[in-house]
């Protein structure tokens, strides 16, 4: 309840909370709205928007119904960024958490290979990815969280580094708990906070990475995604710039919206924290 | 026989490049349902001495006998196994705990660690403990954070005692609370000690609460043991220069001063 | 005795959560000129926020009430800050002029980051208008008032360099360098170890007499408060329960709670408790 009202304290947070609000009704309401195949030719080509009300949105060069692709789009965009940044943040804090707990060799170890993937730019990383293993949602999803993974790992190094000399894992030794579970339950459920606010920037860096694969043409090609529409729209952006310029404005809301509600969230935290 | 003997511990710690002695050469020996007493100053190494008692560190040299074995010999799940016979109450009771903990949680995790009891019959176990340290069985469901400090330190009392150890190492394990909870918290250590025949290994900086409880007492000095004795005689007529200098700083209560 | 300070009626209370915690309920008492007054309780009985409140240190959203008068010497003293209620606005000193204030916990009180002799200095330049090589030079004769030795190295260490007595030390240079009209000790001595404790009390005890402070002593302990005070006040859940001479508050406590305070107490004289040796014995 009171957690709830501090996060809709700053307006930031209420627009960020709007528009995901927005987003995943218009992902959950695609199929009932749109029940056909989004790819399905629903028109002429090139209808502009505003002009033929059962297609409001227009269509595009092969004749789709652009608010359908934009509603099956959000579902792709949106289910790709949530597990990608789940995927990332469950690995970087199991490894984060068992290199900072072991220490020694497995955290130099584990260190090495985080150096490594980091010095990879990760647009580069999910590229390759993705071209060697073929473009399907699940690969997509892999390749992202393969580069986003290294920064809450380190996020979760550094936290478990500080809670480990704590006295309540040092008394969880003491009554002779297991390493693994002082790890995961004592220890990883109190360095989280910090790791999950990174998911914010992590989401909407996973919704952009996907936009860039698809427009590159290496998305899911059974799918409708917004990277592909702008793709598409790009070979006639001087006759029908809307159908670059629809997708586009919705990126740009979406990762906006992930961000102000994600600071919503920290905000919120860091209040109840500073208080306690 | 001794409960526990240590001989020869040395653990050294580097303070910038020059390595400095935490505890060097000591060797002390504790009886069943004995009160040892640790006192001095602070960087004396009473706190070290506790951590390697406990094996939360590694000395460089020296051994550890714990109920007629080789303590330091133990690793793996035989450590965490014999980890139920010897017990720990740190100094503050709300860095001690899970800060996400209820009290039922910290309760439950040695009887289930040490297969105590059966999930079904942990609940009864729990209450139990609570009641055996004076606290009231519905105070289970709260969470660590919640409850006073005095009920805090009782519930690590009572995990402690959780596993039946003979012997619990009490680090400061009263000097952060109030002076009317101290009391109750000493008298609730002596009648488990009696009781139960619990030996404590008591680390504290205040000789009046170690004439009150203890009945040995080792006065340390940058590692190394100055002197030791029956606790009131040494608290009434130290010996070494540290034992004195603790003795004329301890603030006395001049009831019937002129 | 004249009265430095009168405090009626004083109540504090801390919002947390929305909800108002009462810190101090109505204290009232005088802090005489010159005496070493001694406030005691355990936690939560309001010694801290009662402590913050005269130096005027309390957090922004505390509510307090009731008044408070200083009656400093003619030219001491500034206008009252905007954000006292009118109520307490008198002629409300500086911090750090008119106030020294110790607190508990050294390594926290000071910059970790600047030597603790241009900390002191600062101090000195700030409130005795003093140009930066004088008040170095001041700095120096405070560190060695407060008997730390080699003052020459110490101006130039950095807090982490030194033990938690030295850094109290410096803490309690810093305080005084301005010569302020009232010391508080806000368990100034809790953190140390009791060889050190008695060393800080005593040094307090002589840097009060030579300069002829006021001293407020903040403690949890009855016995070390004893040691040093004049007067005794026992404060409960925010109520101040008893004050007196300390004698009198030794030897003939009106107050239970005070009582009960005193038995408490385990001196070294202590009788084993009723389950200790006598089993073994």
């Amino acid at each position: 309840m009171n957690r709830l009202h501090r996060f809709f304290r700053t307006p930031e947070a209420i627009a960020g909370a709007l528009i995901l609000a927005l987003l995943i009704a218009m992902a959950l309401a695609a199929p009932l709205l749109f029940s056909g195949d989004p790819q399905a030719i629903a028109g002429p080509a090139l209808l502009p928007p505003f002009h033929d009300w059962s297609l409001p949105l227009g269509t595009d060069r092969l004749g789709r119904d652009v608010l359908a692709e934009l509603f099956h789009g959000a579902r792709t965009s949106l289910a790709v960024g949530l597990a990608a940044a789940a995927a990332a943040l469950l690995i970087g804090a199991v490894i984060g958490t068992l290199a900072g707990f072991a220490g020694g060799l497995v955290d130099e170890v584990l260190m090495r290979i985080t150096d490594a993937f980091q010095t990879v730019p990760s647009f580069l990383l999910a590229l390759a990815f993705v071209s060697i293993v073929g473009p399907s949602l699940g690969v997509v999803v892999a390749a992202i969280a393969l580069g986003a993974w290294t920064g809450p790992a380190r996020v979760a190094r550094a936290e478990v580094l500080s809670i480990r000399e704590r006295d309540y894992v040092a008394g969880a030794r003491v009554i002779g708990m297991h390493p693994l579970e002082i790890a995961f339950r004592e220890v990883l459920p109190n360095a989280l906070p910090p790791v999950l606010a990174l998911s914010s920037v992590i989401v909407a860096a996973a919704i952009l990475t996907e936009a860039a694969l698809s427009f590159l043409g290496l998305g899911d090609p059974n799918r409708v995604t917004w990277g592909g529409m702008i793709a598409e729209g790009r070979t006639v952006l001087r006759t029908a710039p809307f159908l670059s310029i629809i997708p586009g404005v919705s990126l740009v809301l979406t990762v906006l919206g992930v961000y102000l509600a994600g600071e919503g969230v920290v905000e919120s935290t860091a209040v109840r924290r500073s208080l306690s | 026989m001794s409960l526990l003997a240590v001989s020869n511990l040395a653990k050294r710690y580097h303070r910038g490049s020059k390595p400095f002695a935490a505890v060097d050469d000591l060797s002390f020996e504790i009886n069943p349902a004995e009160t040892l007493a640790l006192a001095g100053p602070s960087g004396s190494g009473k706190s070290t001495i506790a951590r390697l008692v406990l094996r939360l560190i590694e000395p460089d040299a020296g051994r550890i006998d714990f109920e007629g074995g080789d303590f330091l010999a133990l690793s793996g799940a035989a450590l965490r196994a014999r980890r139920a016979r010897l017990q720990m109450v740190f100094q503050d009771p709300l860095a001690a705990f899970n800060p996400r903990a209820t009290v039922a949680r910290v309760l439950d995790d040695p009887l289930r660690i040490h297969n105590i009891a059966s999930r079904a019959e942990r609940p009864r176990r729990i209450a139990a403990l609570l009641e055996r340290v004076g606290l009231d069985a519905s105070l289970a469901t709260r969470a660590i954070h919640e409850i006073s400090g005095g009920q805090r330190q009782r519930v690590a009392i009572a995990r402690a005692i959780a596993t039946k150890p003979s012997l619990i190492v009490l680090d400061e394990a009263v000097s952060a609370l109030d002076v009317s909870v101290r009391g109750q918290i000493l008298e609730l250590l002596l009648d488990l000690q009696r009781q139960e025949r619990i030996a404590y290994l008591f680390i504290s900086h205040d000789l009046g609460v170690i004439s009150a409880v203890a009945h040995r007492v080792v006065i340390l000095d940058a590692g190394r043991i100055a002197e030791s004795g029956d606790a009131r005689a040494v608290i009434a007529n130290p010996q070494s220069a540290i034992g004195k200098a603790l003795v004329d700083a301890a603030p006395r209560l001049n009831r019937n001063r002129p | 005795m004249t009265a430095l300070l009168s405090i009626r009626d004083l109540k504090v209370t801390y919002r947390r959560d929305g909800v108002a915690v009462p810190a101090l309920k109505s204290v009232s008492l005088e802090v005489f000129a010159g005496e070493r007054l001694a406030i005691i309780g355990e936690s939560g009985s309001g010694k801290s926020t009662l402590a913050l409140a005269i130096a005027g240190l309390l957090a922004g959203g505390a509510e307090i009430g009731g008044r408070m008068d200083w009656f400093l010497p003619a030219g001491a003293g500034a206008k009252a800050k905007d954000r006292q209620p009118s109520a307490l606005a008198t002629s409300h000193p500086r911090l750090g002029r008119d106030i020294g204030f110790v607190f508990q916990d050294p390594s926290s009180s000071l910059d970790p980051v600047m030597p603790v002799g241009k900390q002191i200095a600062e101090v000195a330049r700030t409130h005795l208008g003093l140009g930066w090589k004088a008040a170095y030079a001041k700095a120096k004769t405070l560190l060695e008032r407060v008997r730390l030795p080699n003052p020459d190295t110490i101006l130039h260490a950095y807090p982490h360099q030194l033990s938690g007595g030295q850094k109290q030390r410096v803490a309690i240079a810093a305080a005084i360098a301005a010569a302020p009209k009232l010391l508080i000790a806000d368990e100034a001595t809790s953190a140390l170890d009791t060889i050190v404790q008695a060393e800080i009390v005593s040094l307090i005890r002589r840097l009060v007499a030579e300069d002829g402070m006021t001293l407020l002593f903040i403690s949890h302990d009855i016995a070390l408060a004893a040691s040093l005070a004049d007067r005794i006040a026992v404060l409960r859940h925010g109520e101040l329960v008893e004050l007196g001479q300390t004698d009198q508050i030794l030897e003939a406590p009106r107050h239970a709670y005070t009582r009960s305070l005193l038995d408490a107490h385990l001196g070294l004289d202590a009788k084993p408790l009723p389950n200790g040796q006598g089993a073994s014995a």
